[in-house]
């Protein structure tokens, strides 16, 4: 009797889980067949589901049109150098502060793990005024530099780093290999599951940033995807273009989500152990 | 959010700062100091492109910060920083003192209270169903819950905006099967804020479940086992065993996600500009608005005032749930 009443809860338990994921990815099913309805379909009442006449049009506009080509280019040009700079400083500090002795060790690890939790909104202020100062408003460097180095990926690095085993540095020393190539040679390449972390939940934070890539590309030009999709989508002296709306969230979203489920199980240990969002 | 905001996670590793000291070669005393001093050299050179970038784009905005709200800096005085007047706290009396920025703090404050704990309750039901409760699809679930958490914030607002549409909105589709006559949810005072609230909670409740998953992993079986034995309930053991055991993941996740809700803003923004009658607007728009109109030493204050907050309440969390352990 007890395992039929398991067999039936278990039963329920699906079928809430099942509704739940419903729920969660609705919104996007809808997003991607939305953008391809025509303007008077995504107005009628009852809304329709699967689109009656599809059509490119809205993609066509927002790549002719809106230049959103351009903007997915300075999104993935600001997020492939924001990455490449975390890798390669990061893992850097990382190895100093995980396996090397030095005067003011303990200062540069609470530098980093007091900032860690520094909100952007407190900074953003003065940090337009310096990139406006050095001429950078307006440029990739100026979108770029300010993430080039993150607190977080210091410590995630000097977390794994402190995790390898010393016996492999000390043979490297005992061998007469300077600290630099020991940190190329034996640290780095040992390195591979911790710098896949932070690759890719740091070319998630960037894709996805806003505040910065909002205060600091005053001109089309420069926009990223999500600056141009706000800014689009909160212009006053149009009416929006619901399709093209919708055609332009399926260009932020879809390519993520097809990065995230390729490395799912990266991202998800990622979150598990660091707990970044 | 923008810049990610972690934090040391309860299941890692304690960082191990008094570790023994690493790589010393035997030998004599001489050889050992030339060792270390290299070793310091090299440590330096190694940390140099971090600190130079560090300094200059976060520790220097995070104290020039605190100077610019105590200035009456403006955007007119962008190329000279320095030469501006000090007011002293005259714009944090003129932060407490101005209605809208109240008005945000309350709102601020309603989505923190009401959205932490539904998030986190969404996500610990998830957690805790995909832990025991189901063996097939299991990894289905767990990647389709966290799907909405690698999307951009400013994307998912632009989508619910069309879900929460009066008329041809699915939301209200969807009710007006069941009889029900949907609000405008986004132009109605009452409903604007509680809509936003549910988003988020759809976006971030995955990155908890990770966590939560994470957590109870370090449940044991036994214990479980042991009290089912003595005729325990599910809810018992979920009360006494499971719950107390979860306490330090549930403190690492309720300071996350209260600090990423007290920054809340492309939801406002994209969804509702802060109205109906500034009934979402939140205190990072109010920062971000201040900076609009050139306010630089007011958004600077307001923008401390948020910063304030967030460290004293990812204390008093501390203290909270450090007193009960």
């Amino acid at each position: 009797m007890n395992s039929k009443r398991s067999t039936s809860s278990r039963r329920w338990l699906y079928v809430v889980l099942t509704l739940g994921f419903v729920a969660v990815i609705t919104p996007f099913v809808w997003m991607i067949l939305g953008s391809f309805k025509g303007e008077g379909e995504l107005l009628k009442v009852p809304p329709t589901w699967w689109p009656e006449s599809a059509t490119l049009d809205n993609y066509r506009d927002l790549f002719n049109k809106e230049s959103f080509l351009r903007y997915f280019f300075n999104s993935t040009l600001v997020a492939v150098c924001v990455t490449i700079g975390n890798l390669i400083f990061c893992s850097m500090v990382g190895y100093a502060l995980a396996k090397l002795t030095f005067r003011g060790k303990k200062v540069v690890f609470l530098l980093v793990m007091g900032t860690l939790l520094i909100p952007s909104m407190v900074t953003f202020v003065p940090l337009f005024v310096l990139v406006a100062n050095l001429g950078l408003i307006d440029s990739y460097p100026g979108l770029i530099l300010p993430f080039l180095v993150t607190p977080f990926g210091v410590f995630l690095m000097r977390q794994f780093i402190i995790g390898l085993p010393d016996e492999l540095l000390d043979a490297g020393r005992v061998d007469g290999a300077s600290e630099f190539r020991i940190f190329r040679q034996i640290i780095l390449p040992l390195c591979g599951p911790g710098l896949a972390t932070l690759g890719i939940l740091t070319f998630l934070g960037s894709w996805n940033n806003f505040l910065w890539p909002l205060v600091a590309a005053q001109t089309q030009d420069y926009y990223t995807l999500p600056v141009a999709l706000a800014l689009f989508s909160t212009g006053q002296n149009v009416t929006p273009h619901y399709g093209i709306l919708l055609a332009g969230a399926t260009v932020v979203v879809v390519p993520i989500v097809i990065v995230f489920l390729i490395f799912q199980r990266r991202f998800i240990e990622g979150i598990a152990t660091t707990g970044i969002k | 959010m923008a810049t990610p905001a972690p934090a040391r996670s309860p299941v890692a590793s304690k960082p191990q700062t008094a570790r023994r000291r690493p790589g010393r070669i035997k030998g004599s005393s001489s050889r050992r100091h030339k060792g270390s001093a290299l070793q310091s050299k090299a440590a330096w050179i190694l940390s140099l492109p971090f600190l130079l970038l560090f300094v200059v784009f976060t520790a220097w905005p995070v104290i020039s910060s605190l100077y610019f709200s105590v200035t009456d800096i403006k955007s007119r005085d962008l190329r000279s920083p320095f030469a501006v007047s000090f007011v002293g706290l005259e714009n944090y009396a003129k932060v407490f003192g101005d209605e809208t920025f109240r008005k945000s703090a309350f709102n601020t404050a309603y989505f923190v209270i009401i959205g932490v704990p539904l998030t986190l309750g969404i996500a610990l039901a998830a957690a805790l169903a995909l832990d025991k409760g189901i063996t097939r699809f299991r990894t289905l679930f767990r990647v389709g819950y966290f799907t909405p958490v690698v999307t951009s914030i400013v994307a998912v607002a632009v989508i619910w905006r069309f879900l929460l549409q009066p008329d041809s909105g699915l939301v209200n589709t969807m009710l007006g099967w069941v009889g029900i006559n949907g609000p405008n949810w986004l132009g109605s005072t009452t409903w604007s804020m509680p809509s936003l609230i549910v988003m988020a909670s759809w976006r971030n409740f995955g990155t908890a479940m990770i966590i939560f998953l994470a957590g109870l992993q370090s449940v044991p079986v036994m214990l479980h086992e042991a009290a089912a034995i003595d005729g325990a309930s599910t809810w018992q053991r979920f009360r006494h065993i499971t719950l107390p055991l979860l306490r330090p993941t549930l403190l690492f996740v309720s300071i996350t996600t209260g600090v990423g809700y007290l920054q809340f803003f492309e939801e406002p923004l994209v969804m509702t500009k802060g109205g109906p009658l500034d009934s979402t607007i939140s205190m990072s728009m109010f920062t971000y608005k201040q900076f609009g109109f050139g306010n630089y030493g007011f958004a600077a204050a307001t923008s401390y005032v948020l910063f304030v907050i967030i460290v004293a309440l990812t204390a008093a969390q501390f203290r909270i749930f450090r007193s009960n352990t």
